[in-house]
């Protein structure tokens, strides 16, 4: 009887003690995301500006680049996994592995092509090594705030395969990135975008009136701008889709981690009422032994 | 005299904006100052010193290289990263 209170005490212990764990990272998830959203946030004049200048050099320029230009034939295509370092963050590294995993099957079934993945993220390194899976590059150590370096260094690599040739040198036909979206701090979507060859977008805002390009000169010509925007325009968009995937992570490990924490307060109610339960049965045990106890005394004198 | 609006824009954030009366930098094909009234300009920068003329002092900014664009009195500063500890003051 003793021993089964004990063992509900202990339950309560180690439980309380994950429950301050959870707590805290709930916390720091919390403090987290709103700095990854500021950077989000505070990264789209870049964006912006490298927007604007890409579409102007694409309006005034006439010729195909290679990086805009779809091939004749696309053979092998590049595949951007971004997900997180660590886990604890309920679904988010499975949903966007899951969404990732839908688009290779599309891409190598029914499209017939070779699929090269390039993975960002431990979570995902984990998982292609574990498949035993071969893929062509990884990037690991800065999901939750990513730098821009990082971006600049995928972005480098990404261009340069996808300028290789595909038929010698191994090169990619076409990149896409698999990456979360921040929609909301309760709503975070995987999502899956073409990123090269590049289709300029402008933002989401419509343009004013007053917001028609004018003609621009180019300094040095049009062709060295082009060459020298295009990289970068890339790179800004990796950096965005890492920025959001930050953001996403760190919402989606303080939602798992609230829930974490609110299920080991259940848990700890739980074990609370069974010890007492325990403790009352045992006095109750007790005292039906010394009253059955007492009488049966009683009775033999 | 009209006025420029300067922007001058890191990877990760909005460094400097305001206006300013003059800017010069450094393009990959010699040295360009802008002054308002300048024609639409696309250009890329070399890595160099930006210095930016606000409110009658020169500040300055140290670029990894990007580009500018320059229309209708509004001048873009892009780059990469920014040192901009010259900028303050």
């Amino acid at each position: 009887m003793g021993a089964q209170i004990r063992e509900y005490r202990q339950r309560i212990r180690s439980v309380s003690a994950t429950k301050k764990i959870t707590r805290a990272m709930e916390l720091m998830a919390a403090s987290r995301v709103v700095r990854a959203q500021q950077a989000v946030r505070e990264s789209s004049p870049y964006a912006r500006a490298i927007t604007r200048a890409v579409s102007a050099v694409a309006t005034f320029s006439h010729e195909d680049h290679p990086l805009t230009s779809e091939k004749a034939e696309v053979k092998r295509a590049g595949v951007l996994i971004i997900t997180s370092d660590r886990g604890l963050a309920g679904a988010y590294s499975s949903s966007v592995l899951k969404e990732s995993e839908r688009l290779v099957a599309r891409l190598r079934e029914e499209e017939g092509k070779e699929v090269v993945p390039y993975l960002l993220g431990r979570k995902a390194v984990g998982f292609y090594k574990f498949r035993q899976r071969p893929y062509a590059a990884e990037w690991t150590g800065d999901s939750e705030k990513p730098k821009f370096e990082r971006a600049r260094e995928i972005g480098a690599r990404i261009v340069e395969d996808f300028l290789k040739d595909t038929e010698n040198d191994g090169g990619i036909d076409e990149i896409h990135i698999v990456f979360t979206r921040f929609v909301t701090m309760v709503t975070q979507e995987p999502e899956v975008i073409r990123l090269l060859p590049l289709e300029v977008v402008e933002g989401t805002e419509a343009p004013e009136p007053e917001d028609v390009l004018p003609l621009y000169a180019f300094e040095p010509s049009v062709e060295e701008v082009l060459d020298a925007l295009l990289p970068k325009y890339v790179t800004s968009r990796i950096f965005n889709c890492m920025l959001q995937s930050a953001a996403s992570e760190l919402a989606a490990r303080q939602r798992a981690m609230k829930s974490a924490t609110d299920n080991a307060e259940e848990l700890i109610k739980k074990y609370t009422r069974l010890a007492n339960q325990a403790r009352q049965a045992e006095i109750t045990q007790e005292i039906s032994e010394i009253v059955g106890g007492a009488s049966a005394l009683a009775e033999s004198k | 005299m009209a006025a420029l609006t300067v922007q001058l824009v890191a990877a990760d954030r909005l460094v400097w904006e305001g206006e300013a009366s003059q800017v010069s930098t450094r393009t990959t094909s010699g040295d360009l100052g802008i002054l308002p009234g300048h024609t639409p300009l696309l250009g890329i920068l070399a890595a160099s010193e930006v210095r930016i003329k606000a409110d009658g002092t020169w500040r300055a900014a140290t670029l990894d290289g990007g580009f500018l664009s320059v229309e209708r009195d509004r001048v873009t500063i892009v780059a990469d990263s920014v040192d901009a500890t010259g900028m303050v003051g």
